[in-house]
């Protein structure tokens, strides 16, 4: 098992580089450019001299391998200096964002713990939705709540965010006046008001990204179940005479949850690419919205970093997910 | 008896507007939220509206404009003018005199170095100043002293009010400012998110395209003002949720930039909490003709150069034909509801520089038909499509990826093809529109198509500046790497001699009268500009926010220090 997981990391290095490479030249050949948004008030020789100040004007492959330099060693350098008081980086180039200027992972760093709470309890919040009603609809096949928990999962599957969110703030929002409609970045928990506060703050995005979730996972759940229950074990445990309380949540409840652990596994990283529509929406400052607004502005360091940052947490997920697969399923040996 | 009356009248007004006398900071906090959010706060270093308002309440000129297009002082003790003798007789210099006891937040004292500072900062050749045309002309900025400051120009200036003036040049700070210099200014990041300012409101946390925090500044020079303890802009998200916010739900007190359609305007309007301001500067959406032939047989280098004209849309009957067909009043309403006004003029405003030209506002589909039948259009094939030398009557009309161009361009796509002309529509990213890019074939500057759509606007009452754009030098071509304003490529050289003329010029009735005569040049007398809607920028507050004074000529929130809670 560890030789394998050696493995599978070591060949993610030239993975990676490839794919950071493909992502540079993609967002780079993207039409649009980072003074798009600058009012046509100013004069195309102001243009010229912004260009020049952001340094887009350079050759791509110059660009690139600067980046490489500024992402595995400045960054990761600047780190280490603000943990440990060293000076190894002090005065090189960071990643700066063309749009506000500031180091990219700053902006990063300020807007992952929005990402992670609300986004993170909207998945939570869908897994323990959807498993419940996974078992049980494969449980009660073809019953009255296994019907309506299809529909339920149809709505979420079908129903984009930005609708249902827009429909949630008009009838809790707007109608009811019980929920805001903005997420305050700014808002502290430090007692229990501030933390009712934070809470309800939550329930809007929240409830949004859940019914989406809890959608798709019940469905796994769902036909992992069914999948098991069919089989010659289930019919020798209940031949035994076990409860059926046993029977399904330990026998067939366990077997089933080997490939929705996967599944789970494997969205993680979408939790940390955010929401980019919920979040939007909202005004939740995570970095979905981050990565949209810098799409808009063209602001290449920035899209690039996040896109890349992406890309290694689904190498890292899968990774994850395989050697999970393995400990789940003894069957299973990568050896 | 006088007495008597003069004090009630004092007691009345007290009773009417308490707030007006309201201490500092007594009155909560005020909230914005703007649907593009603030990226950074230094305006010389973003073009961004949305920046450049929200550093507003934090950084100040020297002097502002007021909503009427007027300039008002902000750390000037007045407005220096030829009479009072603060510009010089020969229109070479300007002396400003800063109000005594000037303090900026921080507690240190405001002085002329910093105003010779800012000018040093915006003008070094590697930072990338985006306001450098504010100090376009001035050869220096010396300090005469504490508290003078005298800018001095390369040759005579009609218009000195440039350098130091609105909120798209306030002064910064020279001791927070002095490391960030020239390429070292983006990687200032402390500095440019929580700049130091003498405005009503300081900085106290800033988390980037997302929330600014602000508290009142504790040395804001009237000890009255503001009358909120803190503020906060909200930023993400989008027009209608932003109104929502202020008019629906009631979660903020301002909202700016709420453009959305007429009927959300209305009902929004009819839940009771707010109401929405509109402010008309000179932003006009127009169709510009092109003047050049954008076909794509040409070879590239020739294509859509003064090489070929136009096949037909350098006939001045087409044009005018295509004009005659549109009807602005159902484009208003339409798109813009209270937010526009149907316009037959690139300069609408303000009061003395706008042209009396309203001809096109009546629709004319019959003396469109008329027009290009004496042009030689008819439909000889009967197809319902002009035509003439056995070439049709079609044209390609580009214009950005927005919901309103593209409700425009289908009903102006209606009105040509009843008076007989084949509308081929295009709308591109505006990301690529308008970036400029030389090798992209879908830059509005390149302009390969016969007519575009999109909306442009003057930055100054003052037109000067914006009226240049269409000089015969202007024009993009080839060999400028397709930069220019010229976009249409419109060469008058009766018009570059009004424009040369206009630049000497001091006296402002004079002014006014080449401003109008040259705004009629290109719309009414050749129609190579077709003006269509005057809009404004519609913003949101709620009913418990007073002091709103919309301004379309400097910030919006250019006297944030007046607001104040309804109560």
């Amino acid at each position: 098992m560890l030789t394998f997981t050696l493995r599978r990391l070591l060949l993610a290095i030239p993975t990676l580089l490839v794919i950071s490479l493909v992502i540079f030249l993609l967002v780079d050949l993207a039409p649009g450019s980072p003074l798009s948004q600058i009012p046509l008030t100013v004069p195309p020789d102001v243009r010229q001299k912004m260009i020049e100040a952001l340094g887009a004007d350079q050759p791509v492959m110059f660009r690139y391998v600067l980046w490489l330099r500024q992402f595995f060693w400045v960054e990761p350098m600047n780190l280490f200096d603000g943990w440990f008081g060293t000076h190894i980086v002090e005065g090189e180039q960071r990643i700066l964002s063309w749009q506000s200027r500031s180091p990219v992972f700053s902006i990063i760093g300020e807007r992952i713990p929005q990402t992670l709470i609300v986004i993170g309890t909207a998945y939570l919040v869908g897994i323990l939705i959807a498993l419940p009603i996974g078992i049980y609809s494969a449980y009660r096949q073809y019953s009255l709540f296994d019907q309506i928990g299809t529909l339920f999962a149809m709505i979420g599957f079908s129903v984009p965010t930005f609708f249902s969110g827009t429909l949630f703030i008009i009838i809790f929002s707007v109608w009811l006046g019980w929920l805001p409609t903005k997420y305050d970045t700014t808002l502290q928990v430090i007692d229990w008001a501030s933390f009712l506060e934070q809470i309800k703050q939550m329930i809007l995005p929240v409830m949004t990204l859940g019914l989406a979730n809890a959608a798709s996972i019940s469905r796994y759940m769902r036909s992992s179940m069914l999948d098991n229950m069919g089989m010659d074990y289930v019919r020798t445990a209940r031949a035994k005479g076990l409860s059926e309380r046993v029977v399904v949540l330990k026998h067939v409840l366990r077997n089933s949850l080997i490939p929705v652990v996967t599944v789970i596994a494997l969205g993680i990283p979408s939790i940390f690419g955010g929401a980019i529509i919920t979040e939007n929406l909202f005004g939740v400052n995570g970095i979905g919205a981050a990565l949209i607004g810098a799409i808009q502005a063209s602001d290449i360091p920035m899209v690039q970093t996040l896109a890349f940052i992406f890309a290694v947490l689904i190498v890292l997920f899968n990774l994850i997910a395989d050697v999970l697969y393995g400990f789940l399923d003894p069957r299973i040996r990568y050896d | 008896m006088k007495l008597r009356t003069a004090l009630l009248g004092a007691v009345a007004v007290m009773g009417l507007s308490p707030a007006a006398f309201a201490d500092r900071g007594t009155d909560g906090e005020v909230k914005l939220t703007f649907p593009q959010a603030v990226s950074i706060m230094n305006p010389y270093l973003s073009g961004g509206t949305k920046d450049i308002y929200a550093s507003s309440m934090v950084l100040e000129p020297l002097a502002g404009l007021t909503p009427e297009g007027t300039l008002v002082p902000k750390l000037a003790a007045e407005i220096p003018t030829l009479e009072n003798g603060g510009v010089s007789a020969d229109m070479t210099s300007i002396t400003w005199k800063l109000q005594p006891g000037l303090l900026w937040s921080d507690g240190s004292a405001v002085t002329a170095a910093d105003a010779v500072f800012t000018w040093q900062y915006c003008t070094h050749p590697e930072g990338g100043c985006s306001q450098a045309t504010k100090y376009e002309g001035v050869a220096s900025v010396e300090a005469v002293d504490d508290a003078t400051i005298k800018v001095t120009f390369d040759g005579p200036k009609a218009n000195p009010y440039t350098a130091f003036v609105s909120a798209l040049a306030p002064i910064i700070q020279k001791a927070q400012f002095e490391a960030c210099i020239g390429a070292a200014a983006p990687t200032c990041t402390d500095a440019n998110n929580m700049p130091i300012g003498t405005g009503p409101f300081m900085v106290t946390g800033f988390t980037v395209n997302d929330t600014v925090s602000m508290a009142m500044n504790p040395n804001y020079r009237d000890p009255a003002k503001p009358a909120f303890a803190t503020a906060m802009i909200k930023g993400g998200g989008d027009a209608e949720s932003s109104a929502r916010a202020v008019m629906e739900t009631g979660e903020f007190d301002y909202a700016w930039n709420t453009q959305i359609p007429p009927d959300s305007q209305a009902a929004m309007a009819a839940a009771g909490k707010g109401e929405f301001v509109v402010a008309f500067g000179t932003l006009v959406e127009r169709i510009e003709m092109n003047t050049t032939d954008p076909s794509a047989d040409l070879p590239e280098g020739e294509r859509a150069t003064a090489k070929h004209p136009h096949p037909f849309l350098s006939d001045i009957k087409v044009r005018t034909a295509l004009s005659m067909a549109i009807d602005r009043s159902i484009l208003v309403e339409v798109g813009y509801g209270a937010g526009g006004k149907p316009t037959c003029n690139v300069i609408p405003g303000p009061e003395g520089w706008a042209s009396d030209n309203t001809a096109c506002l009546t629709q004319d589909l019959e003396g469109a038909k008329a027009l290009l039948e004496e042009a030689g259009w008819t439909d000889s094939d009967g197809d319902g499509i002009r035509d003439k030398d056995g070439k049709k009557l079609h044209i390609l009309y580009q214009t950005t990826v927005n919901p309103i161009r593209q409700d425009f361009q289908a009903l102006i796509k209606d009105w040509w093809t009843e008076i007989g002309v084949e509308v081929e529509l295009k709308s591109i990213d505006p990301g690529v529109f308008f970036g400029g890019d030389a090798g992209s074939p879908d830059t509005f500057q390149k302009f390969y198509a016969d007519v575009e759509m999109y909306a442009n606007n003057s930055e100054m009452p003052d037109p000067e500046s914006y009226l240049s754009q269409y000089m015969c030098s202007k024009a993009p071509t080839p060999e400028s790497q397709w930069q220019g304003e010229n976009i249409n490529r419109f060469c008058d050289p009766a018009y570059d001699a009004l424009i040369t003329e206009l630049g000497t010029t001091t006296d402002m009735a004079k002014r006014q009268e080449i401003a109008i005569k040259l705004n009629d040049m290109v719309t009414k007398d050749s129609m190579i500009v077709v003006p269509l809607v005057h809009r404004g920028t519609l913003s949101a507050h709620s009913n418990a926010l007073g002091g709103v004074q919309i301004n379309a000529w400097d910030s919006e929130l250019w006297n944030v220090a007046d607001w104040f809670r309804v109560k």
